[in-house]
């Protein structure tokens, strides 16, 4: 079974039903009662029409919920069971879900998992797994995220920016489980990209596409990580290289330039090197500027040290990090880094553990705790 | 079947037998190390043994109550702290022979030079539901 498609088809089946008159909160959970449904049975059973199917099965928990819920509470408005096919496209119902699921009320880790269940089609089995919490956990908060935006307008128009924000949310944070999170996360902002002409939306799906075509080469096989200039290059993807320049270019020629085209373009400079050294760092720093003038994002900053350190020297990259606060996620990382380059390796290595010690995941630790390791290892021995 | 705590800790254990910090070792005994770590919570999976295993930052804060309507009061890390939690592996095994055949199997990874080490681990069983039959 095809379980990429049967998510694809969710959206649409869910806007049918919002189309017929069901509210958000009662249509999401009889979509996913269908999409569970599905899974158990389309295995065996394949549907001819899958939509069809779907659309059916949760039409039909739907009215099987609100028949219990309106005998119990009495109430006097009775759903039409006749659907009432509506006048709007189901492209324009698509991507007012995504608003809905990334609405600015919602908390960033509601919003993914709303965003994940009601337009990913994942079920909350998925999704909590991806996520490493418990699943009665997660579904308790995808239904107080439905409670919190039950009161928006379905066809009010949204923010752009927090959709990328919380697919951005969804693809940095690769956790493990059955569901690749990174993938959808792609497949998401390609929808997405596909219901509304956007150039940063155009430019967050390259900076995906191009930072998603390193993966095959960021791990060592023993699962360790393998900074960018010690990755083998032949193993990036390059037909996601090649879609994602195209993406981008595309969206360039827009001239409206913002974040995420920005940080593609960075991207796309890396992928443009065949070897580490070949790498256009002066125009990977002009691009930082650009970032900083967008965004003012101290983190940026720091990023952009370290390609000042590439493009002018360590010295220079040094200079630039002075300017930054030392609390900053990664600073003792990135001082290590340019110390090493420079040639103090016992400063290098002693930074190299604090920033081990700081570090928020546990590869870069290990990575980080390795370099102070060979660092040491060689002024020893 | 019993529920147990393996412990492991930054400080606070006794010293190991081969006790060398980890950025004094080869990055290739790293990666054995590490590697020996992968390969015990993969088996405990297949053995049915395995719950959750989680390490933990290095860096964290004291935190209390500070009385109503007043921000909670942070603090720390204190230096006098003698302990400090690096991370768990919590299993499930028949009996506290298993329990502790698995923790001596866990403090043997490979650490510098190659050899076990010899890592002091704490062995904690969890405390049980009220169990159906104790009156």
């Amino acid at each position: 079974m095809d379980e990429v498609l049967l998510r694809s088809l969710t959206p649409g089946v869910l806007t049918v039903l919002g189309r017929r008159g069901a509210d958000f909160a009662a249509a999401e959970d009889a979509v996913q009662d269908a999409l569970v449904e599905a899974l158990r049975v389309w295995p065996a059973d394949p549907p001819r029409d899958p939509r069809g199917w779907l659309v059916t099965v949760a039409w039909r928990r739907f009215l099987d919920a609100t028949r219990a819920d309106t005998a119990r509470r009495r109430r006097e408005d009775v759903v039409v069971e006749e659907p009432v096919p509506g006048p709007v496209s189901a492209v324009d119902d698509t991507l007012q879900l995504y608003f809905l699921c990334a609405h600015p009320s919602l908390t960033p880790s509601s919003a993914v998992a709303l965003t994940l269940r009601a337009v990913g089609g994942l079920t909350t089995r998925q999704i909590a797994q991806a996520y490493l919490v418990p699943e009665a956990t997660m579904a308790q908060r995808i239904s107080r995220a439905k409670r919190t935006v039950s009161g928006v307008r379905f066809d009010a128009p949204g923010d752009v920016a927090t959709v990328l924000r919380v697919l951005y949310l969804v693809f940095n944070e690769g956790y493990s489980g059955e569901v690749d999170l990174v993938a959808e996360a792609i497949r998401l902002t390609r929808q997405l990209a596909t219901t509304i002409d956007h150039p940063e939306v155009a430019g967050l799906l390259a900076l995906m596409l191009l930072t998603a075509a390193r993966r095959p080469a960021r791990t060592a096989r023993d699962g360790s990580l393998v900074p960018l200039a010690e990755q083998d290059r032949s193993r990036w993807d390059t037909a996601a290289v090649t879609e994602g320049v195209a993406v981008l270019q595309a969206a360039l020629a827009r001239d409206r330039l913002g974040e995420y085209q920005a940080q593609a373009a960075i991207a796309a400079l890396h992928a443009d090197a065949r070897t580490a050294a070949e790498t256009d760092w002066v125009q990977i720093v002009e691009w930082y500027d650009e970032l900083v003038r967008l965004t003012g994002s101290p983190v940026v900053r720091l990023n952009r040290a370290v390609a000042v350190g590439e493009a002018d020297g360590p010295r220079a990259g040094l200079a630039a990090l002075a300017e930054l606060d030392d609390a900053l996620p990664r600073h003792a990382a990135v001082a290590a880094y340019l110390h090493e380059r420079d040639g103090d390796l016992a400063t290098a290595a002693r930074l190299y553990v604090e920033a081990a010690r700081k570090a928020a995941d546990l590869a870069e630790r290990d990575h980080l705790t390795r370099r102070a390791a060979r660092l040491n290892a060689r002024r020893t021995g | 079947m019993a529920k147990y705590l393996l412990l492991k800790h930054y400080r606070g254990a006794p010293a190991a037998v081969n006790d060398v910090r980890m950025d004094q070792w080869t990055p290739e005994e790293i990666s054995a190390h590490v590697q020996y770590m992968n390969d015990f919570a993969a088996k405990l999976e297949q053995t049915g043994e395995f719950v959750d295993a989680q390490a933990l930052s290095a860096e964290g804060t004291w935190v209390r109550f500070d009385g109503e309507g007043r921000p909670p009061v942070t603090d720390g890390p204190f230096a006098e702290t003698k302990d400090l939690i690096a991370g768990w592996m919590a299993i499930d095994v028949d009996s506290y022979a298993r329990a502790l055949e698995l923790a001596g199997e866990l403090s043997a990874a490979p650490g510098a030079g190659g050899k076990p080490i010899h890592e002091w681990l704490e062995l904690r069983p969890f405390l049980t539901e009220h169990s159906t039959s104790t009156e």
